[in-house]
């Protein structure tokens, strides 16, 4: 059986007894110190397994619901619930979110190895056990060569797979990417999107990605989230229906095309959608 | 020739300095002029060889009171760098005392030191560091402050505790501040050892080079004169390659200041 066999299995079965939403967010929404208003209430709900984009023009609050998500900030009011509870019991319960921001931020006196074991050593993991999956994590990217090596002589696509690398020590279940790949050239982004996809489906993780890039968003996801801004909300769901294992065929397909296309009419109307004060 | 050659970039000033000696030797020798007013290189090495115990002696008890001042400026400026990043408000309260007393030339506040304190080796000591210190504090303190903003944010997401914080992140990101600093600090403790000598004037067990060259001076000494200035000359330039010694060993994998060959 195929893993793509066995995750749209795994979706039937979900489909007969429907299984508990990674996060669910009733009625989230965020009013800043200073009045500003950074999202509407939304209601969202993230699936086990699946691979969630969030894409809008700038300033409609993408960022704002990932932190949210990643309990770096507080709603201002509504509920956010992980596997069903608080976040206080998401360490107990053995879950694990890891958040890649957008620029590597990697310790420059650091080698990567290091680098990759920072969130193990802050967690006081045992070395032996630490050795093994820093050594794990960084097979996974392909950057074992580059165990012993300073960031600065590594490529802007291979600092921001280091950066992975820390996240998948832990041993995340849920992934959340704030425009990971933004700064990099598209072959790099391609490159690093073909890898993501194999990640994420080998390792079963729920993964939220903010981007600004539509073709990204398709290629990626199986749930693209569109977002209008003032006031920043949920403007459409878009499904790409699609099995989540894919590779270049699928990014050269006229599937891909279409749902490209699809995808590009939704945003010009979330454009149009949104108060535009910001750009006039 | 190529200027990246590391054998040139040896050559290149030995070469330089072998002429200016040569044309120095043989001018004065052509013109004459008294070692009394000009000696000439001949003459400044055969004081250096001639009054070499009283030189060393000089030599040391400088090196000394330099040393003793880098050393106190390094831990007392670094302990008052880590005072300052606790709180903004002891930073505010404390940094204008810190800028007065960078300011005030030491010179005018020696004779008060001198006077306040009977030990001469104290007194000298404290002087100097005085003029050293201030590199290390403010340098530190902005490194301490320096910290990449999104590490630290990661770092807190990890739940880091405060002595993480300060250990795997603060020190290495104010390291290189640090050490810039202490660079600063290596040649102003010379100079504030010199300073204070000259101010103090003292002769007897602990007399420095900068005693030795006004003496020299009084007595129209001059050939001594030269061979103290070249030594306090050669050693501020071993402080300086140990420093940049010190800053390659330190940061040489990392740092772009420790990477300049790399270019
Ligand atoms: N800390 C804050 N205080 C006040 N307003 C904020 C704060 N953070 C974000 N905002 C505002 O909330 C809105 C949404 O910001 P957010 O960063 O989520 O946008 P975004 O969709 O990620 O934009 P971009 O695509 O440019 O990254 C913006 O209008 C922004 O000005
Ligand atoms: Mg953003």
């Amino acid at each position: 059986m195929t893993e793509t066999q066995r995750i749209s299995d795994l979706r039937t079965s979900n489909a007969a007894a429907p299984a508990e939403p990674v996060v669910a967010l009733d009625r989230v929404d965020k009013v800043f110190a200073n009045g500003m208003r950074g999202l509407e209430p939304i209601d969202l709900r993230i699936m086990p397994g699946e691979f969630v984009s969030l894409i809008g023009p700038s300033g409609c609050g993408k960022s704002t619901l990932l932190k949210l998500i990643a309990n770096l900030i507080a709603p201002s009011s509504g509920r956010i619930r992980w596997w069903g509870g608080d976040f206080d019991r998401v360490g107990s319960a053995g879950r694990r979110l890891a958040f890649v921001f957008q620029d590597p931020t990697l310790m420059p006196w650091a080698r990567v190895a290091e680098n990759v074991r920072l969130p193990l050593e802050l967690s006081r993991t045992p070395a032996a056990d630490a050795a093994a999956r820093v050594d794990a994590a960084l097979a996974h990217v392909g950057l074992t060569k580059f165990a012993r090596s300073y960031p600065r002589q590594l490529s802007g696509g291979m600092r921001m797979r280091t950066s992975i690398a820390r996240a998948l020590v832990t041993e995340p279940d849920v992934l959340l990417m704030d425009e990971p790949f933004g700064a990099l050239d598209e072959f790099t982004r391609n490159k690093l999107d073909d890898d993501l996809v194999r990640l994420s489906v080998e390792r079963h993780l729920t993964t939220v990605f903010v981007t600004h890039s539509l073709y990204e968003a398709v290629f990626l996801s199986t749930r693209i989230v569109v977002m209008a801004a003032q006031p920043g909300r949920i403007f459409r769901e878009f499904v790409v229906d699609e099995p989540p294992a894919r590779s270049d065929e699928f990014r050269t397909s006229d599937r891909f095309a279409r749902r490209c296309r699809e995808l590009s009419a939704i945003l010009t109307a979330a454009a149009q959608a949104s108060g535009n004060d910001e750009i006039a | 020739m190529n200027a990246d050659d590391p054998k040139v970039r040896t050559a290149a000033p030995v070469v330089l300095g072998l002429i200016v000696l040569a044309v120095w030797e043989f001018g004065c020798r052509a013109g004459h002029v008294p070692a009394y007013l000009f000696p000439t290189p001949s003459e400044i090495a055969v004081s250096l060889y001639k009054d070499w115990p009283t030189l060393l002696q000089g030599l040391w008890s400088t090196l000394i009171v330099t040393f003793e001042a880098f050393a106190v400026s390094a831990v007392v400026g670094t302990l008052i760098a880590f005072v300052f990043v606790q709180s903004r408000i002891i930073e505010l309260s404390l940094f204008p005392y810190a800028v007065l007393a960078q300011v005030t030339p030491i010179v005018a506040v020696a004779p008060l030191i001198i006077l306040l304190v009977k030990n001469t080796q104290i007194s000298l000591t404290i002087c100097a560091t005085v003029i050293a210190i201030f590199p290390i504090i403010s340098n530190t303190t902005l490194g301490l402050r320096s910290v990449d903003p999104g590490l630290l944010s990661y770092f807190r997401m990890n739940k880091a505790s405060r002595l993480d914080i300060l250990l795997r992140l603060r020190i290495p990101s104010a390291l290189p501040y640090f050490l810039a600093g202490l660079r600063i600090a290596s040649g102003l403790s010379l100079i504030g050892a010199v300073v204070a000598e000259f101010v103090a004037g003292s002769g007897g067990r602990s007399a420095g080079l900068a005693y030795q060259i006004m003496q020299a001076g009084f007595q129209l000494d001059i050939p001594l004169m030269f061979a103290a200035l070249l030594l306090i000359a050669v050693t501020g330039v071993l402080l300086y390659l140990l420093m940049v010694a010190l800053n390659r060993a330190l940061l040489g994998h990392w740092h772009e200041s420790a990477l300049a060959e790399e270019r």
